[in-house]
């Protein structure tokens, strides 16, 4: 059901965990199915330094939260504004039809981070 | 690498016993001849297919008459609840309860199409069906009663002789899905007040593909398909006589064994639960007593179902959830709406179901697994750290 590097990410996750001093923190749900995440980011000249992910969800969540953390992490928050569910899904070997969803869960969570990056930097 | 399986996915299948096996295999083979043939080989091959009917039947207590051989549990509830919609030819009111399995469910929806009326009954926190709202949901044209014997997910065994002797009062026909119950627990039609029941081979280490129908004599159901006189014309089509076969002896056995096979599950069982429940945060789903023999359904609190089921799939454990993610559908399983789990608890469900090879060590095993699992999956949720 599920590609050999879901499967790896799922078994070793990348960057799980919180990090104490954010700067920033996305959170999402999806009310369809129940699972949430939260994400992580320490933010140095506007390139994402350290990023770490929590999440409550089946396999393909917690491999999708793993994979975009690997991908982000040391780009700049305009580069990884634009990196999209359906980046995460291709980067992970493709996810089954029904799981694609849990691809959007990381890409909203990245969102919601970014945003608040942003109001907080608005803020200062 | 560990090599090890424990199979503990027994309500969605079993394997078939070797006692099973040799006793059908002929069947594929050297006595091949078509039941309906009027030559010695057909001849032969129909005596054995009417004994493989009469211990189906004495299994339930039931003349073989009144049993009817189908593809499985499926095709059985379609059967009869189809069949007696299509009899009474006019619409009218049906009773079942929220948590049958979607073969007794979907074709209730088909048949609320058709212009019939279906109460679908609620279930107390346990899963059970209170005969008294039974009783206060007859109408005037109410035609069936349909209620699973147990379910097949969180293993809640139903009140079904109270509304069995409920039906018989009201002159209602009541049908139920036993499908999970034959072979596990003493079943007898006459007992329990049943006019149709459904069963299935595979659950009770028969083969796949094969089922049967008891219908109390004088019950009048249209059947669904056309073609032949098989099964006295209700399920026409050349017999599945492996399947039959197999189906006779798997009963035949399984029947013999309860009373041990019961003691032991249940013994194996509770240690499962206590078990599990022991890791703290983990509660059990369905009635802490009235359960089927083998059937563990617990939620795990902050992790969901899907997962746990890939980490024991990757220990040789195999498991089965009704959360959200492992349905395919997005929504947790309708049992556990049912009776009012919340959508995080539904979705941190999993069932361990026992059954005929089963022991004390694979049980030690699960017990000695599970923990890390658990462990590290809620050491990476959000919900467990910031509660």
């Amino acid at each position: 059901m599920y590609s050999e590097k879901v499967m790896d990410h799922f078994t070793n996750p990348r960057n799980v965990g919180e990090l104490a001093n954010a700067d920033a923190v996305g959170e999402t749900g999806s009310f369809k199915c129940g699972d949430t995440m939260k994400l992580y980011l320490k933010v140095k000249d506007e390139r994402i330094e350290d990023i770490r992910f929590q999440t409550f969800g089946c396999g393909a969540a917690i491999a999708s939260s793993s994979m975009l953390t690997e991908m982000v992490k040391g780009k700049t928050i305009d580069e990884a504004a634009r990196v999209t569910n359906q980046d995460v899904a291709d980067e992970l070997g493709g996810l089954p039809p029904m799981k694609l969803h849990c691809s959007n869960l990381a890409a909203d969570a990245l969102q919601n981070a970014i945003a608040d990056y942003k109001s907080k930097q608005r803020s200062v | 690498m560990e090599s090890r399986l424990v199979y503990m996915d027994h309500g969605a299948t079993t394997p078939v016993r070797k006692e099973v096996f040799d006793y059908m295999a002929p069947f594929l083979q050297e006595r091949y001849g078509n039941p309906s043939s009027l030559h010695t080989p057909g001849r032969e091959v129909r005596q054995a297919v009417e004994e493989a009917r009469e211990k189906t039947a004495d299994a339930l207590g039931a003349n073989s008459d009144e049993l009817y051989i189908t593809a499985g549990g499926t095709e059985s509830n379609n059967i009869a609840l189809r069949g007696l919609a299509k009899k009474r030819g006019k619409p009218g009111h049906i009773i079942t309860s929220s948590i049958e399995h979607h073969a007794v469910l979907d074709v209730c929806k088909d048949l609320e199409k058709e212009g019939h009326r279906v109460t679908y009954l609620s279930v107390d926190r346990y899963g059970r069906v209170d005969p008294a709202a039974v009783q206060d949901a007859l109408e005037e044209d109410t035609f069936i009663i349909s209620i699973m014997a147990a379910n097949n997910e969180i293993g809640t065994l139903q009140p079904v002789r109270e509304i069995g002797a409920l039906a018989r009062g009201k002159g209602v026909y009541f049908h139920t899905d036993a499908v999970q119950v034959v072979g596990q627990l003493p079943v007898d039609v006459n007992e329990l007040n049943v006019d149709l029941l459904s069963l299935s081979a595979h659950k009770l280490n028969g083969p796949k593909g094969v089922g049967a129908l008891y219908m109390r004599k004088g019950v009048k159901i249209d059947p669904l398909y056309r073609g032949g006189s098989q099964e006295r014309k209700l399920r026409p089509g050349t017999e599945n006589v492996p399947g039959i076969i197999g189906q006779g002896k798997a009963i035949e056995l399984a029947v013999s064994e309860i009373p041990e096979k019961k003691k032991r599950l249940e013994h194996l069982r509770d240690r499962l639960i206590k078990g599990l429940i022991n890791i703290g945060e983990v509660s059990l789903n369905g009635h802490p007593e009235e359960r089927l023999p083998g059937n563990v359904n617990v939620s795990f609190k902050y992790i969901e179902g899907e997962s746990v089921l890939l980490s024991l799939d990757m220990e040789g454990i195999a498991a089965s959830s009704g959360s959200a993610c492992s349905s395919g559908s997005l929504e947790p399983s309708h049992v556990l709406s049912a009776i009012g789990l919340d959508h995080s608890t539904a979705h941190g469900s999993v069932r361990f179901s026992l059954g005929y090879g089963n022991n004390e060590e694979d049980i030690d095993y699960v017990l000695e697994k599970t923990p890390p699992i658990v462990e590290r999956l809620r050491s990476m949720s959000p919900t467990y750290r910031s509660r």
